[in-house]
């Protein structure tokens, strides 16, 4: 049998290649982003400050809805046309899967990222990241939360139909809520309360601290790191007892 | 015991196997063992407890009670041995939609350690002319093909086939049939279960007939049609033309009576035909509800 390593690379090759063959599906994947980008590049259009909210804020959101919407609606996908299950009886390791379900989701965060920064760095007068490490970190961590929580949430959406739905009465209040659009500090106290124990927020904030210069080192984001790792292993927690392989039966 | 260490003749063995999913109790007490090389079928009418049973053989489902055997493992604990060693055709599963044939094949036959060439499975399966179609566009029927192809690209010892030709028609019956014949005689183990009686009768070598959870008979399929106090109809048209069926345990003696009463009285029995009842009318008179 080959080895783990090897069986998760030729996973995530598939996986990707996969992705690409579905067009549509990644064209608007990327898209979304630049939309969103030129939009509000456009409204705040030479008003530094508010550009500075908007790129970072829009590089949190591109994080969450390459993992936590992807994978929700991949895995609910999946279960529900029965490929988790025929994957389930074959000797490849179930993390092995997993895993190159995963990486497919982070290579599209990495591609998404990629843009803003590239966008920020040409139309919004953002320059290169003035602290890539704090970038990087901040990237993997909401990747890691975000991803467990999109699986994790999949097992709560009962059927394909539902997946919209469901995804969308999370991902819209919460990008709302996390001052993807605007700076939270003009949020009623008790949303930026409700935003700052969430995920989005402390990642945005860690993302402004990597895109725009004057936000200090990652030293000055430890507090916004520490909620999303406690996202993080919620996201374990339900993951692993709550991952379903199989359609429910009706 | 060892895992993998089993008898060189069972490939499956079931022992009082029990399955409830809150208060319905689906499999009540089910025994069967299949031997290394054979067909053996599971034969009943939906809702049977079949696909219980299969899939805590395929490791899918914990039983609630009861041994189970499988190349000497238990499933339940879904050794990934046991995983290499076994192909499954669900009733329904996923393909990648995206994938051609030929691409999903060599992608799993990489899960295996001795996996088969990819393009003798396609044409096993009777794939060649889709070898690199689009699993989106194949028809209902080619998509079934590849489910099973894509459980014997590992070169599997044993194959669990679940209802492997609903809503096939009736050519590609006989072509899904072939292939698992073929099966055979490469001597692999099948455990096939299925609600069509010409299927159990066409290729299992042992059946057994499931309903409500039990067994209610078991054997080859023309032991089924003889044994079991079941009896043997003579049909004839008597002197008067009317169609006249008797049924007998002792058909010979039957006959004797008859045709020398005919002949003494210079008649013929006309139209007469003995048949053996059908595995179709014992699954019918079994499975009927009382």
């Amino acid at each position: 049998m080959p080895s783990n390593a090897a069986a998760l690379w030729r996973q995530y090759r598939f996986e990707r290649r996969l992705f690409w063959r579905n067009l549509s599906a990644a064209f608007f994947n990327f898209l979304l982003p630049l939309i969103f980008l030129a939009l509000f590049g456009a409204i705040v259009s030479g008003h530094q400050n508010e550009l500075d909210v908007i790129v970072p804020g829009i590089a949190g959101m591109s994080v969450m809805s390459t993992t936590f919407t992807a994978l929700a609606y991949n895995l609910t996908f999946m279960r529900e046309q029965g490929v988790l299950k025929r994957i389930r009886g074959t000797p490849l390791p179930s993390g092995v899967y997993l895993g190159g379900l995963a990486l497919n989701a982070v290579t599209n965060t990495a591609i998404q990222i990629a843009i803003v920064v590239v966008a920020g760095r040409i139309f919004f007068n953002l320059g290169w990241p003035p602290q890539p490490l704090t970038l990087v970190v901040f990237v993997l961590a909401g990747v890691a939360a975000f991803a467990l929580l999109g699986a994790s949430l999949s097992y709560a959406i009962p059927s394909f139909e539902a997946a919209p739905a469901v995804v969308n009465s999370v991902f819209v209040p919460v990008i709302l809520v996390s001052g993807v659009f605007f700076d939270v500090k003009h949020v009623p106290g008790f949303l930026r309360d409700i935003a700052q124990a969430l995920p989005l927020e402390p990642l945005i904030n860690g993302l402004t601290g990597g895109l725009v210069a004057g936000h200090g080192d990652i030293n000055h984001h430890l507090t916004a790191l520490a909620v999303i790792g406690f996202w993080a292993l919620v996201g374990v927690v339900l993951a692993v007892r709550g991952f379903s392989w199989e359609a429910r039966r009706a | 015991m060892i895992g993998g260490v089993a008898s060189v003749e069972t490939a499956i063995e079931v022992r009082d196997l029990r399955k409830s999913y809150g208060e319905l109790e689906a499999v009540r007490g089910i025994e069967f063992t299949v031997r290394r090389g054979e067909i053996y079928g599971l034969l009943g009418p939906n809702g049977a407890g079949k696909t219980s049973t299969v899939e805590i053989l395929e490791g899918y489902r914990e039983r609630s009670a009861g041994h189970v055997s499988v190349l000497g493992f238990d499933p339940n604990d879904r050794p990934r041995e046991l995983r290499a060693r076994v192909g499954i055709v669900l009733q329904s599963s996923g393909i990648y939609n995206y994938a051609s044939v030929a691409e999903s094949l060599s992608h799993f036959a990489h899960f295996y350690p001795h996996p088969r060439d990819v393009d003798e499975v396609i044409e096993l399966a009777g794939l060649t002319e889709k070898r690199d179609a689009r699993a989106r566009t194949l028809s209902g029927g080619q998509r079934r093909r590849l489910d099973l192809a894509l459980a014997l690209v590992g070169d599997p010892e044993l194959i669990f086939l679940d209802e492997p030709t609903t809503g096939f028609d009736p050519a590609a019956r006989r072509g899904a049939w072939q292939t698992i014949r073929s099966l055979r005689e490469l001597g692999k183990t099948v455990l096939l279960t299925t609600h069509y009686l010409d299927e159990a009768q066409e290729l299992a070598d042992r059946v057994a007939i499931i309903k409500g959870g039990r067994i209610l008979a078991e054997g080859s399929p023309s032991e089924l049609g003889v044994g079991g106090g079941s009896r043997y109809r003579v049909a004839y048209a008597n002197g008067d033309g009317d169609p006249t069926v008797i049924e007998t345990d002792d058909p010979t003696r039957l006959l004797h009576e008859l045709t020398g009463a005919a002949l003494a009285r210079g008649e013929q029995l006309r139209s007469l035909s003995v048949t053996r009842p059908s595995l179709e009318d014992i699954y019918l008179e079994l499975t009927a509800d009382a």
